[in-house]
């Protein structure tokens, strides 16, 4: 791996301040599982990489009367396993446990769960430059592109790897970002993405001397349930093809209030809002669900080769919804 | 430098490969003052304080019992510490992209690739590796269960199988065949020899009960 240096700080101040300082290129470390692959891989190559872990006190779970807060270097194996997510948030806890294999979940946390980088192949490959990595094209456009977007894309194709996202979407939080001199930012994690046309180097308005700290979910409404879905090639261990995280209040077998929010689609956790207002209120029938899933299929803009992704998305809707009734 | 004074001692029994060896270590001895100096971080003053950073740092751990201290770079994952600097080879650099899970070992008793964790984290870590596996020349029921079960063939990913499996019961002792495969995901055997890998953990996990 190439040579870098490493900064300890101990508070998120330092880590600002240090962010904000001119002429070195740093990078924030949190679990480091997909750092070091970037670094290893040469798609970056940092001067000073800032470790997180030396920051103490940045991975608790705590319950107050309205929200839960999770600390972003809380690691994604300690939020599966904790019993106030766990008794809360299943959609949450589903999502946790679909991604990943154990010995990554044990290092990789919430906050970089969150901020991880695209898996596009050609993103990850060294020798293509491709409009995320400064170049003046996207390959998968006219390339290979069954796992790329079907909304959402445009000028580039990449999907959000994250599996937490679309849950925690789903589920309204919001997140704390940290800024120079202990300013804070409190922000909906669904405003926290951004799409490629409007900044095709980040998939979040995360600025470089800003760090994600917390993450806050509102306690459940009462009649509240989630579920979270995962179509993927391998049993386990894997990317989502197609995911979705459902959130709801469902009495006498309708939805009052439905969030669908889906993985694998587009470049950020894609909302299928359209899906929603059609299903809320209804039976939910499997002729309801597939027809919303229908209507929010209006929008998708398949390639070539990821038409099949049109199905999944009716296919995995009726299978989570069908899993909450 | 230790080594190189006791060699030093017996000069009657002076071999070539002594020779290197001591040779070898006269010149660590002199390498190490810069390194031992290069420790020292610089600090980058900011206006929240002053933040060390590191070339190379000095860390403290345990791996299977035995206290460590060594002089680390940023960029040395803990799985390059083990292999090269404590010549604990049985964690395996496959990948070396945390897929394929043969350099699995137990930081603070938690299964971790240890190719995608950066040994200077590992200060005042707990490390468990397939090396500590084995007491007073007893084989840990884990190892005798993979033989039991011929669970390997060309064994290169049989230690971080181990590693895993022994993480799997130290949580849960008594895994359904489902909970035994989730607990094992993270681990690929190309050899294709799960299904005995799995017979082999059952085994060791009755074993473990009776």
């Amino acid at each position: 791996m190439k040579e870098f240096k490493i900064a300890q700080p101990k508070s998120l101040d330092q880590v600002t301040s240090l962010l904000s300082q001119k002429n070195t290129d740093y990078a924030l470390m949190a679990g480091g599982t997909d750092l070091l692959d970037e670094i290893k891989n040469k798609i970056i190559a940092p001067e000073v990489v800032i470790d997180l872990k030396s920051v103490p006190d940045l991975s608790t779970i705590k319950m107050d009367k309205t929200h839960v807060s999770i600390d972003a270097m809380t690691c994604v194996a300690d939020l599966a396993e904790n019993p106030i997510i766990r008794e809360n948030f299943p959609v949450l806890v589903e999502a946790a446990l679909s991604l990943a294999s154990p010995q990554l979940r044990n290092v990789g946390t919430v906050g970089g769960n969150l901020c991880q980088r695209p898996r596009c192949w050609y993103y990850r490959d060294p020798d293509t430059i491709c409009r995320k990595k400064g170049g003046s094209r996207c390959f998968a456009l006219r390339g290979r592109n069954r796992y790329h977007a079907i909304f959402g894309g445009g000028m580039c194709y990449i999907v959000h790897p994250s599996d937490l996202a679309p849950a925690l979407i789903s589920l309204d939080a919001e997140i704390t970002i940290n800024g120079l001199e202990g300013k804070k930012n409190i922000l909906r994690l669904e405003d926290f993405f951004t799409l490629p046309q409007n900044n095709v180097r980040k998939e979040n308005v995360l600025e470089a001397r800003q760090v994600l700290s917390e993450i806050r979910i509102p306690l459940p409404k009462n009649g509240s349930k989630s579920t979270y879905y995962k179509f993927k090639e391998r049993g386990t261990w894997d990317f989502a093809v197609v995911s979705a995280a459902i959130s709801g209040v469902i009495s006498g077998g309708v939805f009052r209030d439905i969030k669908i929010v889906c993985g694998g689609l587009a470049p950020i956790p894609w909302r299928l809002k359209k899906a929603e207002d059609f299903i809320k209120g209804k039976n939910l029938t499997e002729e309801v669900i597939k027809q919303g899933a229908k209507e929010a299929l209006t929008d998708a803009r398949p390639l070539e080769e990821n038409t099949y992704k049109m199905g999944l998305v009716e296919a995995v809707l009726y299978t989570a919804i069908s899993s909450m009734i | 430098m230790n080594k190189g004074k006791m060699k030093k001692g017996k000069t009657n029994t002076f071999t070539r490969r002594d020779f290197l060896k001591g040779f070898g270590s006269g010149t660590l001895g002199v390498a190490i003052t810069p390194k031992l100096l290069a420790q020292k971080a610089e600090s980058i003053q900011t206006k929240a304080g002053e933040v060390p950073v590191y070339a190379k740092k000095q860390i403290k751990f345990t791996v299977n019992s035995k206290a460590y201290t060594k002089v680390v770079e940023p960029q040395e994952t803990l799985l390059d510490v083990l292999r090269d600097k404590l010549s604990l080879t049985g964690a395996k650099k496959t990948c070396d992209r945390g897929e394929c899970g043969g350099c699995t070992v137990l930081l603070d008793g938690n299964p971790i690739y240890s190719c995608m964790y950066l040994a200077i984290r590992a200060d005042g870590t707990n490390i468990k590796t397939i090396e500590g596996m084995a007491k007073e020349g007893k084989l840990h029921p884990l190892q005798q269960a993979y033989i039991d079960k011929d669970a390997y063939q060309c064994g290169f990913c049989t230690p971080g199988f181990i590693m895993a499996s022994e993480a799997l019961l130290k949580k849960k002792s008594n895994p359904d065949l489902g909970e035994i495969k989730k607990g094992l995901s993270g681990n690929l055997c190309r050899c294709g020899n799960y299904t005995k890998i799995y017979q082999a953990v059952d085994q060791a996990a009755k074993a473990g009960r009776s």
